[in-house]
């Protein structure tokens, strides 16, 4: 007769060793500033630069845009001079879930090692599909406010 | 990285010994054949951080101290 396997039970108390690890891995890869977004909004923004945004064609000018990556949540991207929300990418890791902090460094190493592939295996929506619009706006007028108060 | 366990070592050593850089290539091999991602994080000028996704081992920079497998992504 084969070995039957049960699914492994949840453990609280493992996850959240799991969860302690995934934070130092995290903080051990991204820089100062967006280790200390996370700690105090519990997101990364990721930053680029280029002349088209992710989900627009090519123009002559260059546009400042930026990725804010919440955990189990998809990648939200926007124009950071006007605010404007672009859309969400939503993206999955593998099953069952990983730690939240692992799920935030895995979209920051694919973001920031190659954003074109991530975004091509991406689902793409309108935001406020998964993640309300409201709650994106809030987190953008806190990280100013923060930004602004921090000198950062 | 893995589901419950976070971070796990899966394999370490100096690629300047051979016998080493066999057991690195191996391991490399084996995450990739399970189907995860590879990334090698970067320090960048200006304190920026950013990741290089790798798809062998011969692309990871000779100084990189580490690569990191995650599993690959897929539209949620």
């Amino acid at each position: 007769m084969g070995v039957l396997a049960a699914p492994e039970a949840y453990d609280a108390a493992r996850e959240a060793r799991a969860e302690e690890r995934a934070r130092e891995l995290l903080r051990s890869c991204v820089n100062a500033e967006e280790w200390a977004t996370y700690e105090a909004h519990g997101l990364i923004r990721v930053y680029r630069q280029a002349n088209r945004s992710p989900t627009g064609p090519a123009s002559g000018s260059t546009t400042t845009y930026a990725y804010l990556i919440y955990p189990h949540k998809p990648i939200v991207a926007y124009v950071v001079e006007s605010a404007r929300l672009l859309g969400e990418y939503c993206v999955a890791f593998g099953s069952p879930r990983l730690p939240p902090s692992d799920d935030v460094l895995a979209k920051w190493l694919a973001l920031t090692g190659d954003e074109r592939g991530l975004l091509a295996s991406a689902s793409v929506h309108p935001v406020g599909r998964q993640i309300d619009p409201e709650r994106v706006r809030r987190d953008l007028a806190r990280l100013a406010l923060w930004q602004e108060k921090s000198g950062r | 990285m893995r589901p419950g366990h976070g971070e796990v070592l899966i394999a370490e050593g100096d690629i300047e010994d051979a016998e080493q850089e066999r057991t690195l290539i191996a391991a490399f091999r084996a995450q990739l054949d399970l189907g995860m991602w590879a990334a090698v994080p970067l320090r960048e000028p200006g304190g920026r951080r950013a990741a290089e996704l790798v798809k062998s081992f011969d692309e990871v920079p000779r100084d990189a101290d580490r690569v990191i497998f995650f599993p690959r992504a897929a539209g949620g």
